[in-house]
């Protein structure tokens, strides 16, 4: 099938946040969205992410974007037809070591409450409860919240790519953008490696390689590529780890049981910024001696595989949100800093009406991607991995 | 005729081969989407008994050349690792 030579809205990058951006434009009646990933869809950052998706965020935005995105991940397998997948509410387990800690969980607990999020603190004893293999000699509380959860990212991009076919939405794989074409400060198209493309609107979407193509515009937003790292064990007995295990004392570390047994997990060495991915011997070893300190029987456990992913960071770890007010008709969502997958359906829906109304009712004003230059930078958001 | 539902095409994850046809038949001819789907590759083996033999269907079924279907990437460690081992590295330091 031969590529469209003019669509209406142009999507660079194929990963979580494009193809959800595309469903969500299809579904508002945008009718020639084409969708462009320079390898496979889901290659960038969404197929090397850790699954976690978690409403307990310390700031009212990430909050309330996330308390959307949690519906809307809820409603995935029906809206998508796609019984498939599955996004698994086994929650998420802060374990928290010293009173400082305990003190910031408590009061975004309050935060979090405070719009409906229904995160309590605990005892460690408690938290033993919910993971029986926790070595909780030294935690003095915990955070949980048991809507919180992880799906398979795998499934959720398969699946939003088969809905997008059938509403008709063009997927081009192994497409490249290298220039996005602007004529008279208004948007134009894209070149592709496959030709050019005349477009009404353009969506950069393409997260770490987000600033390549505004540096050719002369729009300076500042996202960079740090390496992360990720590591999947040999599956074992269902039921061990149900939530995603976070200890910020414990390397920044977060561990979960995937479905399928296997333990899938990181920590927070990272490296950068840089676009090598080879992973390292030196996460390796620490990955392992911090997960045996939350978990001690995890030494028995097998490490099966070991990759490395980008986060691809902004100086405060928020996204870039909104429209590029130089060029009409040109708009970001990237730099997502390791949240780009757990925050995906909302910002979907708030970019789908923002290209289509010019306004969204979600609080993108926070993500405003002219923040930096104004410096005006946002409390970090609470991050791990 | 065999029970391709029968015919076990990757042992770590319990892939079949009806499982991989039926993508194929879907229009889903990339190993690298075959991969994440069904997680071929992905298990304890890293991949030494199911890519070649999934690799072989994409190319029955769909024409295309092994060099067009390629090899997904292979990750660390090669074998299985246990933790402790990596912790007892750590310890000797």
């Amino acid at each position: 099938m031969k590529m469209k030579s003019k669509v209406d809205v142009a999507i660079i990058g194929g990963g979580i946040i494009g193809l959800y951006t595309a469903y969500e434009l299809a579904k508002r009646g945008v009718e020639n969205i084409a969708v462009y990933e320079k390898w496979y869809i889901g290659s960038g950052s969404t197929f090397r992410c850790g699954s976690g998706i978690r409403q307990q965020f310390g700031d009212e935005t990430n909050i309330r974007m996330m308390k959307r995105s949690v519906e809307k991940w809820v409603a995935f397998p029906e809206e998508m037809e796609f019984p498939k997948f599955k996004f698994a509410q086994t929650g998420y387990l802060f374990l928290l070591y010293d009173e400082k800690e305990v003190k910031t969980f408590t009061r975004n607990v309050q935060l979090q409450n405070s719009f409906g999020i229904p995160s309590r603190i605990i005892t460690p004893e408690e938290a033993k409860e919910i993971v029986p293999g926790l070595d909780i000699s030294e935690v003095i509380a915990a955070s949980f919240n048991h809507t919180d959860g992880k799906a398979n990212p795998f499934l959720a991009v398969y699946g939003l790519a088969r809905k997008l076919r059938r509403m008709g939405v063009e997927i081009n794989e192994y497409t490249k953008v290298d220039d996005i074409v602007v004529k008279d400060s208004q948007v134009e198209g894209v070149k592709t490696s496959k030709g050019f493309v005349k477009a009404d609107m353009v969506l950069n979407a393409a997260n770490a390689w987000a600033k390549i193509l505004n540096e050719k515009l002369g729009i300076n937003i500042p996202i960079e590529p740090y390496k992360h790292q990720g590591i999947v064990t040999e599956p074992f007995k269902l039921g061990e780890i149900k939530p995603m295990v976070v200890s910020f004392k414990y390397g920044g570390a977060y561990l979960t049981q995937k479905a399928n047994g296997g333990l899938i997990g990181g920590i927070a060495l990272k490296y950068g910024p840089t676009w090598d991915l080879t992973p390292t011997y030196e996460f390796l070893r620490e990955v392992s001696k911090n997960f045996t300190r939350i978990i001690p029987a995890l030494k028995y456990v097998s490490i099966i595989r070991q990759w490395g992913g980008y986060y691809a960071e902004t100086p405060d770890h928020n996204a870039a949100i909104g429209k590029i007010r130089e060029i009409e008709g040109y708009y970001i969502a990237a730099g997502f800093s390791g949240h780009g997958f757990m925050l995906a359906p909302a910002v979907a829906e708030g970019m789908a009406d923002l290209m289509t109304k010019g306004h969204t009712s979600l609080p993108f004003d926070f993500y405003d991607p002219y923040r930096f230059e104004r410096g005006e930078l946002r409390e970090q958001a609470v991050q791990m991995g | 005729m065999t029970d391709k539902s029968k015919v076990i095409i990757c042992r770590c994850n319990d892939v079949t081969q009806k499982d991989i046809e039926d993508l194929i038949d879907q229009g889903i001819t990339d190993i690298e989407l075959i991969k994440r789907i069904t997680h071929i590759g992905m298990g304890p083996c890293q991949g030494r008994t199911c890519v070649p033999l999934v690799a072989a269907i994409i190319a029955r079924k769909t024409g295309k050349s092994y060099d067009e279907i390629g090899i997904p990437a292979t990750r660390i460690p090669v074998r299985p690792v246990p933790l402790a081992v990596l912790v007892g590295d750590e310890d000797e330091e």
